[in-house]
């Protein structure tokens, strides 16, 4: 038998576990750059329209899945998918619905501790007077893992291990008695600190504490809506793309929560309940704190700029100096509410994150909680580790690439197929309103057998092919190239640059420009060289190498082309890390898979039910 | 703010915060099913009674 007799403590503790796990970075870093990239407010009609036709089917689909899954003792995807079909792939392809977790926790859990570092340090008042520049520097600093700027030594790592130490303690004290207690005060917190927030942001006055705009410039130039963007397919696929990260589907984790529910337990409210909850704090909160306060500040043309690094450079880089502004016990309080809320939304969801893997193993392998919850913290650590020490190679890119983004995907459109074409929507739609304190429209049929499946194929297709510069047109020209972070662009290493093979006898420069300056920081000499980008925008680039080891071929003043050797020696690629990151993922995936088979196998020597 | 963006923003942010209430306060307002449901607290309540 099970030892998993977990249970909800009660139904809004349950909802707002499910709110806090879709609640996250995303909804206040990532959200608003989105929109200011794809159309202003006109990117809420595309937007809107994903929330409708995938995002709320997706949210049905697996709410009734893991309630169905849990009635039969599963708490996992791979058995609750093999519970709603026999064939034994299924059992395989819910290997996503731990891997996704397991993996995007291990990077996720990293970014958390950014956020419990920044509390400190707003609370201490590291951050004041120190200019724009030195704010960004100090970020930049902080994932230099092996240099500490506040006599902390390997201070990135200290923090990660506390922030795994939390979740980890957390996550032993079970559904009830951990997760549910943290909903319960994270999500009124950060809601409270994101009304705060927003407010300071929506009445900055232009002349006031170094404000150049009124907080309503931001306002305006977030939602004046540029209709003409709308014919854009990559508009679309921006918002279908949004609404999936920001809702936690395709994951696994809504599933697992789900599955401690009772059958005649409603679950369709419920679902609507956390999904709006999750769009309130998006487009309501999440509209109103970064752009207009950074807009308030630094100005539109710095801030569309500053973009295009994305929204967690843009919080990380630029949000405590402009807090600064506002003088040293307000700039705390700001620090604490900004990074405060940053850090409720990323710890409900990856606590989120540490329940089907716990599931999984207390289920088949009579696991207790809290072993199955240290052996959550073991695995993050191991996974967690290169992403730390490896940040600038790319690794952490890599697992938020394939794991955060490509699998999501792929799971949630196998997982439509599976509900709406192999379960079976008759069934699936008895799953759905069986029990239910709200009724929901009839489209719904048509739309989870045909709509949603559709929209997913092509925001994977999409993402499989989606051409150089987001140009849909080269359809019509016969020439299709692969934009860099397109799925075959990635596989292809496109994006990597002139320096492709894992060791090298030489480093060459990554673009072209001016070599400005040698010097040295913090003890390790670097190469600056500045150019302009393909948007005819001057961009500083920075080698860091090591004289003992490199011989530097080029001296201040010189023009470089993009290909030219920097140094010489040898060498250790970028390409190397992050192949060696996609193993360790493929590796996580075939281990998890596995598992299944061992968990699989010895149900059926014990003759428990396999269905 | 000019006024399209006014109109558009008001109009969103009004109708996601008046459903989010709207489906929040049906949560809060449902009556506990009768046992076994799936909530712990309601099993106290329950024995209280």
């Amino acid at each position: 038998m099970s030892t998993n007799t977990e249970a909800w403590g009660s139904r809004v503790g349950l909802v707002l576990a499910m709110a806090g796990n879709a609640v996250g970075f995303g909804n206040f870093l990532r959200f608003p750059v989105q929109a200011v990239q794809n159309g202003g407010g006109a990117f809420i009609i595309p937007y809107l329209f994903s929330f409708l036709i995938l995002g709320l089917p997706l949210l049905m689909i697996e709410w009734s899945t893991g309630r169905f899954g849990g009635q039969f003792g599963h708490h996992s995807t791979p058995f609750i998918m093999g519970a709603m079909d026999r064939r034994r792939i299924w059992k395989y392809v819910g290997v996503f619905g731990i891997f996704s977790n397991i993996a995007i926790a291990s990077y996720y859990c990293y970014i958390e501790s950014w956020t419990i570092s920044y509390i400190y340090h707003s609370l201490t008042g590291t951050f004041n007077g120190l200019s724009q520049h030195e704010v960004a520097g100090f970020f930049s600093n902080y994932l230099d893992v092996t240099t500490s700027t506040t006599g902390i030594p390997y201070e990135a790592l200290l923090f990660f291990l506390i922030c795994l130490a939390l979740n980890t303690w957390i996550l032993s004290r079970g559904l009830s008695g951990g997760v549910e207690k943290v909903a319960k005060i994270g999500v009124p917190m950060l809601i409270v600190f994101g009304i705060f927030l927003a407010y300071r942001g929506i009445t900055l006055k232009a002349g006031t504490q170094g404000a150049v705009n009124d907080g309503t410039v931001g306002l305006n130039f977030l939602w004046t809506p540029d209709y003409s963007s709308l014919s854009n397919p990559k508009v679309w696929l921006a918002a279908a793309g949004q609404i999936f990260f920001t809702l936690s589907v395709g994951m696994g984790s809504i599933q697992c929560y789900a599955s401690y529910l009772k059958k005649r337990d409603d679950i369709a409210l419920n679902a609507m309940s956390a999904g709006w909850m999750n769009e309130f704090v998006e487009i309501v909160l999440g509209s109103a704190v970064i752009i207009p306060i950074s807009i308030g500040y630094l100005g539109i043309d710095r801030v569309v700029e500053l973009t295009g690094i994305g929204g967690l450079g843009l919080g990380f880089r630029t949000m405590p100096f402009l807090f600064e502004q506002w003088g040293p016990i307000l700039s705390a309080l700001a620090g604490v509410s900004f990074f405060g809320l940053l850090f409720f939304a990323g710890i409900t969801s990856s606590l989120a994150m540490g329940t089907p893997g716990m599931g999984f193993l207390m289920d088949e392998f009579n696991w207790p909680r809290p072993r199955a919850a240290m052996a959550f913290g073991a695995v993050i650590l191991m996974l967690g580790l290169p992403t730390i020490f490896f940040f600038n190679q790319g690794v952490f890119d890599e697992y938020d690439y394939w794991a955060g983004t490509v699998s999501l995907v792929v799971f949630a459109l196998l997982e439509t197929i599976l509900f709406s074409w192999v379960f079976g929507l008759k069934k699936g739609w008895r799953e759905i309103t069986e029990g239910a304190d709200v009724k929901i429209p009839l489209v719904y049929r048509f739309i989870i057998k045909y709509i949603t499946p559709v929209v997913l194929i092509l925001v994977f297709t999409g993402s499989l092919i989606r051409p150089a510069n987001d140009d849909w047109r080269l359809i019509s020209r016969g020439k299709w190239e692969f934009h860099n972070e397109s799925i075959i662009g990635q596989l292809r290493h496109q994006g990597i640059g002139p320096n492709k093979t894992w060791f090298a006898a030489s480093f060459y420069a990554e673009v072209p420009g001016t070599v400005d300056s040698v010097f040295v920081r913090r003890g390790k000499p670097v190469v600056s060289v500045t150019g302009l980008n393909g948007k005819g925008i001057s961009v500083t680039k920075e080698y860091r190498f090591n004289p003992e080891k490199h011989k530097l071929a080029v001296s201040p003043g010189e023009t470089l082309e993009a290909g030219q050797i920097l140094y010489t020696g040898k060498v250790i690629n970028n390409v190397f890390f992050i192949d060696m990151a996609r193993l360790l993922l493929i590796s996580l995936f075939f281990f998890i898979a596995v598992l299944v088979y061992i968990a699989w196998r010895k149900r059926s020597r014990e003759g428990r039910n396999i269905s | 703010m000019n006024a399209t963006a006014l109109i558009l923003m008001i109009s969103v942010q009004v109708t996601v915060t008046a459903l989010t209430v709207w489906f929040f306060y049906r949560v809060l307002a449902s009556k506990p099913r009768p046992e076994p449901d799936s909530y712990t607290d309601n099993d106290r309540e329950a024995e209280e009674r």
